[in-house]
C-alpha cells in the first residue's frame, strides 16, 4: 500500500483483513534489510544483515542469547539507526527518516517488547488503550469503542477483567500477555506486529495458546507478523517461515521443514539445542 | 601490528582512556543541550492544552504538594540554627534586635533558596531519575516512541513546568517558616525582644530579596527537572544503573545549584548597584 491509498483508505471506517488480502497490488516483501550493519562501540551485533520479510505472512527469527535479534527489530521503526546498510518498509526507507516522519509507519506497526514495556504509571487498561489513544483515529472513534476493544483484546488473551490491575501486581507471563493484548488493541488492525520473545517465561500450555492466537490474528486480520523466539516448538507452529541469525549475519532461511531438517551445522546444533563446540566447558 | 579502534597499545591506554572520556562527557554535555531545548520548546505546547494538564497536576501533586512538608521543616531549621549562631555575638555588641534582620535576609536571599534547592534535588531529583530510569531500562521509552508519543514532551517537559514553577513557592514557603523558626528561638530561647525582631526585619529585607531568592529556586528547579530527566533518559545498565543514576543525578544537581547561586549571585550585585546603589544593613 503506497501512501496515497492508505491515506483515502483512512477515510473509510474500517479495513478488515479480507479487504487486505484481496488487496493484490502490493504483492512485494514489506521489510526489507539492505546489508545492515550495527556496532555498540567496539562489539559488532549485526555484520550485514541481507534479508526480505514478507508481506501477511509470519516469519520467525531465530538465533542465539545476544546475537542482535531484538536489535534488528528495532531497526524497522527506527529505534535504531543502522551504521552501515538500509532499511527499507512499504517501499519507503526508514534508516534515514527523522523522528516525526516515522510516526505514520509506526502508527501501522506494534511493538511487543521483550521486556514488555508496560506502563507503570497506568493501569492495564490504561496502557491496552494507549496506543489507540494517541493516535488521531483511535481518538475519532471514541472513548466508548476503545473501552470495547481493551476488553476484547483482554478476552482474547485469557485476562478478561484485568482492566483496573497495575502491571506492578500482575505475574511476568499476566505481563506478557498485556503486552500482547496492547500491540493487537488497534482499529484496524496493525499491519505488521513485531513479537519479541511473546512465549518466554509463559508455562507450555499458555505458550501454545499464544501461539495459536498469533497464528490466528494473521490468518484473520493478514497482518505480517515477525516473531523472535528460541522456543523450536513455537516457531515451526507460527511461521511460515524462519530466518536464522547468527554473528551478525543470516545464515539460514526457509520453511519450519527445512530449518528443521537443515544439514548446516549450526542450524542443526541450534534446532536441537546443542551447545557449540567452542562454548563447551572443558 | 595495526591497532584497529577498540586495540590500544598497552603504553597509551590511559591516553586514549582519558581521551574516551573526555569525548563521552562533551557529547553527554552537548545532548543535555539539545534535551533542554526540546523540554523548554514543548513547554508553551503543555501549558496551552488541556489534555496535558491532568499530566502536569499528577507532577504537580508529586513534587510539590509531597515536598513541601520536608521544605518546610528545612526553613524551620536553618532559621532557629541561623540565631543560636549569631545571638552571642550581637547581644554582646548591643544589636541583638537587628537579628531578625540579618537572618531573615540570609534566609529570603541565599539559604532558603539554596537549601530548599539542595531539599528538593535530594527529594525529587532523585525520583524523577529513577522513574525515568526505570522506564528506561524497561524499554517504556522506546514503547512510548513506536506509539507515536513523544517521550520529551510526554514524560520530561511536564516533570520541568512542575520543578520550574514549583521551587520558588516551596521555597517561599521554606523562607516564611524560616523566619517563624529563628523567631520562635530568638524569644522564648533567648527571651528576645519581638518587636523590634518584626520591626527591623520588614524595614531591612526588601521586596527585591525575596524576589531574587524565588527567581534564584527558579532556575534550581528548572536545573533540576532538566539535570534529573535527562540523566534517566540515559539510565543503562538495569536496576543497578538506575541507583548510579540517581546519586549521580543529585549530585550533578547540588553542583548546579551552587554554580547557578554564584553567577546569579553576581548578575543580582551588579542589577542592584545599578538600580539602587550601595546599601548597608545598618
Ligand atoms: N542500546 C544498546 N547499547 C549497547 N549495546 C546494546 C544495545 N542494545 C543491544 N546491545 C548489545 O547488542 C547485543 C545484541 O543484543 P540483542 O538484545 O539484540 O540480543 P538478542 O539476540 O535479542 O538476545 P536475547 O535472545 O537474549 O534477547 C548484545 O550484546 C547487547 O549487549
Ligand atoms: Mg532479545
Amino acid at each position: 500500500m503506497n501512501d496515497a491509498t492508505r491515506n483515502s483508505s483512512l477515510a473509510v471506517p474500517d479495513v478488515t483483513g479480507a479487504e487486505r488480502a484481496a488487496d493484490g497490488a502490493n504483492a512485494g516483501p514489506i521489510i526489507q534489510f539492505k546489508d545492515v550493519h550495527k556496532a555498540f562501540g567496539p562489539k559488532v551485533v549485526l555484520a550485514g544483515v541481507t534479508a526480505d520479510i514478507q508481506r501477511r505472512k509470519n516469519t520467525v527469527i531465530i538465533g542465539k542469547s545476544g546475537t542482535g535479534k531484538s536489535v534488528l527489530l528495532k531497526h524497522i521503526v527506527g529505534l535504531l539507526q543502522p551504521d552501515a546498510g538500509e532499511v527499507w518498509f512499504d517501499g519507503q526507507r526508514v534508516d534515514t527518516l527523522s523522528e516525526r516522519s516515522l510516526t505514520p509507519i509506526r502508527r501501522r506497526v506494534s511493538f511487543v517488547f521483550q521486556l514488555n514495556a508496560l506502563f507503570d504509571s497506568m493501569s492495564v487498561g490504561e496502557n491496552i488503550a494507549f496506543p489507540m489513544a494517541q493516535n488521531p483515529r483511535g481518538r475519532r472513534a471514541g472513548r466508548k469503542r476503545i473501552n470495547e476493544m481493551v476488553s476484547e483484546c483482554l478476552g482474547l488473551v485469557g485476562l478478561a477483567g484485568y482492566e483496573s490491575k497495575n502491571p506492578a501486581e500482575l505475574s511476568g507471563g499476566e505481563k506478557k500477555r498485556v503486552a500482547l493484548a496492547r500491540a493487537i488493541a488497534m482499529d484496524p488492525p496493525p499491519d505488521v506486529i513485531l513479537y519479541d520473545e511473546p512465549t518466554t517465561g509463559l508455562d507450555p500450555q499458555r505458550s501454545d495458546s499464544i501461539n495459536k492466537l498469533i497464528r490466528r490474528l494473521q490468518d484473520t486480520t493478514h497482518a505480517t507478523g515477525i516473531i523472535v523466539t528460541h522456543d523450536m516448538r513455537s516457531a515451526a507452529e507460527v511461521g511460515d517461515r524462519i530466518l536464522m541469525l547468527n554473528e551478525g549475519r543470516i545464515v539460514a532461511d526457509g520453511t519450519p521443514d527445512e530449518i528443521m531438517n537443515s544439514s548446516d551445522d549450526r542450524v542443526r546444533r541450534f534446532v536441537q539445542g546443542e551447545a557449540d563446540p567452542d562454548e563447551t566447558p572443558g | 601490528m595495526a591497532y584497529t579502534a577498540g586495540r590500544v597499545h598497552p603504553i597509551l591506554a590511559p591516553i586514549a582512556a582519558l581521551g574516551g572520556s573526555v569525548t563521552r562527557g562533551l557529547s553527554t554535555f552537548g545532548d543535555f543541550w539539545v534535551f533542554s531545548a526540546q523540554t523548554a520548546m514543548y513547554s508553551p505546547l503543555e501549558l496551552g492544552s488541556p489534555r496535558s494538564w491532568r499530566r502536569m497536576l499528577q507532577q504537580a501533586y508529586a513534587i510539590g504538594t509531597r515536598s513541601a512538608p520536608v521544605l518546610m521543616l528545612t526553613g524551620a531549621f536553618v532559621g532557629m540554627v541561623l540565631v543560636v549562631q549569631g545571638w552571642e555575638q550581637f547581644s554582646t555588641a548591643g544589636f541583638a534586635d537587628r537579628l531578625g534582620a540579618v537572618v531573615n535576609m540570609s534566609v529570603a536571599a541565599e539559604l532558603g533558596p539554596v537549601l530548599a534547592g539542595v531539599m528538593l534535588a535530594g527529594r525529587v531529583g532523585g525520583a524523577l531519575t529513577a522513574e525515568l530510569g526505570t522506564m528506561n531500562v524497561t524499554e517504556q521509552i522506546l514503547a512510548l516512541r513506536t506509539m507515536g508519543a513523544e517521550p520529551i514532551r510526554f514524560l520530561a517537559t511536564p516533570r520541568f513546568l512542575a520543578c520550574l514553577l514549583l521551587a520558588p513557592i516551596l521555597t517561599l514557603y521554606a523562607d516564611l517558616m524560616g523566619t517563624i523558626g529563628s523567631w520562635i528561638i530568638y524569644a522564648f530561647v533567648y527571651g528576645g525582644d519581638s518587636e523590634p525582631y518584626w520591626f527591623f526585619t520588614r524595614t531591612t529585607v526588601e521586596m527585591w530579596d525575596v524576589g531574587v531568592g524565588m527567581t534564584k529556586s527558579m532556575f534550581f528547579g528548572g536545573a533540576i527537572g532538566l539535570i534529573s530527566c535527562h540523566m534517566g533518559f540515559h539510565t543503562t545498565g538495569g536496576a543497578q544503573g538506575v541507583g548510579e543514576a540517581c546519586t549521580r543525578s543529585f549530585v550533578i544537581s547540588f553542583i548546579a545549584i551552587l554554580a547557578l547561586d554564584l553567577v546569579l549571585n553576581l548578575v543580582n550585585n551588579g542589577v542592584y548597584k545599578m538600580l539602587f546603589g550601595n546599601r548597608s544593613l545598618f
